[in-house]
C-alpha cells in the first residue's frame, strides 16, 4: 500500500480544503434538512440555512459568572472538529489530507469532542448545561470502545489505516456484506458521538436541551452545525468504509458515492427518529455486556477470513 | 545549523516538560494534582522518545515501541491513581497526600 | 546546513514546544481545576502536533485521543474531589514550594546542559514509508514481549481499579445467601437484569 496523492497534493492545499469545506457543510445541512423533514412528517419544513443566518446575527445571551473562555472554546472545538474530521474522508478516490493511520484520526477528532462537548456543558456555569456535559461522557464510555473496534474491524480487512486503501479493497465485495455488525455499530456510534436521535440524552429536552440550553448566537450556531457535519462525515465515512466508496456500475464514482452517502444519511435518520431515547445509563451496560463482545466476535470473523485469503 | 539543532530544540522542550512537572508532582497537596505532575514528566519522556526515534534511529521500531509504553504507563497510573483517591477518599474522607502520611508505615 | 524541511520543522518545534510548556505551567497556575486540567490536555495536544511534525502519525493521534479521554474523565474527579472546582474561592493547596521549584529548575538544568554538550549522533537510515505499519509489525513481531506486558498490565489494572474504587461486591448485590433474584443497584443497568 504506497502513498496515495491526496487531494491536498492535487489541488494545492487551500482550494482542497476550501472544497472539503464546502462539502462537509453541504452534507451537514442535507443532514439538517432531512431531520427537519422527518420530524416535520410532511408539513412545512423551515430551511436550516435560514436558521443560520438568524443565528449568526443572533446577539449573546450569557449567565452570571460562566468560564468565558473555556466556554468559547469548547464551541469552536465542536465545529472545528467536525471539520477535522473531513481531513481524511474520501471524496472520489483521494482524501484531503492522507496519513498512514487516518482511522484513528478519525476516531481521534471524535475523541477530542469530548472535551470540547464537557466545556460547552461546562462553560455557563448552568445546572442544566453541566448535567448535560456529564451525560455525555458518561454516553463516551457506552459507544467509543465499539466505535473503536468497528473502525479497526474495516481496516483488518484492508491492512490499512489509510482511508483510500479500505475503499480500494473494496472492489470486489463491499465490506458491509462480511461485517454488518461492524456497520450498524458505526453508525449508531456516529449518532452517539452527534448526541442526536436515540442518544440524544446530554441535549434532552428533560434537562432544558442540556449542553445546547444556554447557547445562543453564533455558539449555538457552532455547536448545532457541528453536530450535523460530524453526522454527515460519519455518513460519508460508513459509505467509504462499508459500501464501496465510489464503487458502483453506469454512473462515474462521486456520483455514486454522493448517492450512497445521501441513502445512509436518510436511513440513519428516519431509523434514528424512530427509536425511543436511549438513557446513558442504560447505554453503557447495554455497550459493555451486549455491543462490544459482539463487535469482537465480528472482528475475530473478519480475521479469521482475512487469514484464510478471502479478502484477497 | 543541521538537523542536530531541531533534536536539542525538542529534547529541551522535553526537559522544560518534565521540569515544570516534577515542580507540580513535589509542591502539590491535593492526589489529582500530583498526578497531573507525573502526567506532565511523562508527557515530556513522550516527546524525547518521539524525537529519539525521528532524529537518530527512524529504521528501528524500539523508539516507537517506547513510547507505546509510556502512553500505557500513563493510562495505568492514571487509573489506579484514581482507584486509590476514591478508595482513600471513602475510607477517610480525605484527598490530600499530607493527611495519608501514615500510609508509608 | 538548513534545509527548507528542517527549518520548517524547528519552527514548528519551536512554537509547539513553547505553548506545551505554557500550558503545562499554567495547570499549577490557575485556580480554576477545570481550566487546570484542560490547560494539561492543551499540552498535551501540543506533544501531540509535534510528533505528527516528525512523521509519527499514529503515536500522535493515538496521544490525542487517549489523553483527550483521559483529561474529560480527569475533570469528572477534579470537579468532585477539589474544593475549589471553578476557581471561584482562590486557595492554596501547595506545600514546599521552594524545595520543589529547586528540584524541578535543576532537573531542567541537568537535563538541558546534557542535551546541548552531547555530540548527537547522526543517523544513518532514512524515515521508513509507513511508521505505522514499522510499529505494528515490531509489536507484533520482534517486540511481541512488550505486547504481552502491555496487555497484562492493563488487565491487572483493570481489576485493581475496580476492586479498589468499588465498595459493593455480590453480598451487598445478591444477599447474604446469594439468592436474590435481581441485584439491588442504586442504579438499573439498561438490560433489566
Amino acid at each position: 500500500m504506497g502513498e496515495t496523492a491526496t487531494l491536498a497534493d492535487a489541488w494545492g492545499a487551500v482550494p482542497a480544503a476550501l472544497v472539503v469545506v464546502a462539502v462537509a457543510l453541504a452534507l451537514g445541512w442535507a443532514v439538517t434538512a432531512t431531520d427537519r423533514a422527518v420530524l416535520a412528517g410532511g408539513g412545512p419544513v423551515p430551511g436550516p440555512g435560514r436558521d443560520a443566518a438568524r443565528l449568526l446575527l443572533e446577539q449573546r445571551r450569557t449567565t452570571p459568572a460562566p468560564d468565558r473562555l473555556l466556554w468559547r472554546l469548547g464551541c469552536a472545538g465542536v465545529a472545528v472538529l467536525a471539520l477535522a474530521s473531513w481531513a481524511v474522508v474520501p471524496l472520489g478516490s483521494r482524501s484531503l489530507w492522507s496519513t498512514s493511520a487516518d482511522l484513528v484520526w478519525f476516531n481521534a477528532a471524535e475523541a477530542v469532542l469530548w472535551a470540547a462537548v464537557w466545556l460547552v456543558g461546562w462553560g455557563p456555569n448552568a445546572f442544566a448545561a453541566l448535567t448535560g456535559g456529564y451525560r455525555f461522557l458518561a454516553q463516551g464510555l457506552a459507544y467509543e470502545l465499539p466505535l473503536m473496534f468497528a473502525l479497526i474491524t474495516a481496516g483488518l480487512a484492508a491492512g490499512s489505516l489509510r482511508t483510500t486503501d479500505v475503499v480500494a479493497a473494496q472492489a470486489g465485495l463491499w465490506f458491509v456484506v462480511t461485517m454488518p455488525v461492524a456497520f450498524v455499530v458505526f453508525l449508531a456510534a456516529a449518532a452517539a458521538f452527534a448526541f442526536w436521535g436515540p442518544f440524544d440524552a446530554p441535549a434532552g429536552t428533560d434537562v432544558a436541551g442540556g449542553v445546547t440550553s444556554e447557547l445562543s448566537g453564533v455558539d449555538r450556531l457552532l455547536v448545532s452545525a457541528g453536530r450535523a457535519v460530524f453526522l454527515g462525515a460519519a455518513a460519508a465515512m460508513a459509505v467509504a468504509l462499508f459500501l464501496g466508496g465510489g464503487a458502483g456500475p453506469w454512473l462515474p464514482g462521486p456520483v455514486w458515492q454522493l448517492v450512497k452517502t445521501l441513502a445512509v444519511v436518510a436511513l440513519l435518520v428516519r431509523a434514528g427518529r424512530r427509536l425511543p431515547l436511549l438513557r446513558p445509563d442504560r447505554a453503557v451496560e447495554v455497550a459493555w455486556v451486549v455491543v462490544i463482545p459482539v463487535v469482537l466476535l465480528q472482528a475475530l470473523v473478519v480475521a479469521v477470513l482475512v487469514l484464510a485469503g478471502f479478502y484477497g | 545549523m543541521s538537523a542536530e539543532v531541531v533534536l536539542q530544540v525538542v529534547l529541551t522542550v522535553a526537559a522544560g516538560l518534565v521540569g515544570v512537572g516534577l515542580f507540580g508532582a513535589l509542591s502539590q497537596q491535593t492526589v489529582v494534582m500530583v498526578m497531573m505532575g507525573l502526567e506532565l514528566v511523562l508527557n515530556g519522556v513522550l516527546l524525547a522518545g518521539g524525537a529519539a526515534w525521528y532524529f537518530l534511529a527512524p529504521g528501528l521500531p524500539d523508539a516507537q515501541v517506547l513510547v507505546v509504553v509510556v502512553l500505557v504507563v500513563m493510562a495505568v497510573e492514571m487509573a489506579m491513581g484514581f482507584a486509590v483517591t476514591i478508595a482513600l477518599y471513602r475510607s477517610r474522607q480525605v484527598e490530600m497526600i499530607d493527611m495519608a502520611a501514615d500510609l508509608r508505615g | 546546513m538548513l534545509t527548507a524541511s528542517t527549518g520548517w520543522l524547528l519552527a514548528a518545534a519551536a512554537v509547539l514546544g513553547v505553548l506545551s510548556v505554557a500550558s503545562g505551567v499554567a495547570v499549577f497556575v490557575v485556580d480554576s481545576m477545570a481550566r487546570a486540567t484542560f490547560a494539561l490536555l492543551g499540552s498535551f495536544l501540543a506533544v501531540a502536533a509535534v510528533l505528527l511534525a516528525l512523521d509519527l502519525a499514529y503515536l500522535a493521534v493515538v496521544t490525542a485521543l487517549m489523553m483527550t479521554i483521559e483529561m474529560a474523565i480527569m475533570a469528572v474527579f477534579m470537579i468532585a474531589f477539589m474544593m475549589n472546582p471553578a476557581g471561584l474561592v482562590p486557595m492554596s493547596m501547595v506545600h514546599n514550594t521552594r524545595g520543589s521549584a529547586v528540584v524541578g529548575a535543576g532537573a531542567f538544568v541537568v537535563l538541558t546542559a546534557g542535551i546541548w554538550l552531547v555530540d548527537w549522533p547522526v543517523r544513518r537510515t532514512a524515515v521508513p514509508a509507513d511508521p505505522t505499519r514499522q510499529l505494528g509489525e515490531a509489536l507484533m513481531g520482534s517486540h511481541m514481549l512488550v505486547m504481552l506486558g502491555i496487555g497484562v498490565a492493563l488487565f491487572a489494572t483493570i481489576l485493581a481499579g475496580t476492586l479498589l474504587a468499588t465498595a459493593r461486591g455480590r453480598y451487598d448485590r445478591f444477599g447474604p445467601d446469594l439468592t436474590a433474584h435481581r441485584p439491588a443497584d442504586p442504579v438499573r443497568g439498561g438490560l433489566a437484569r
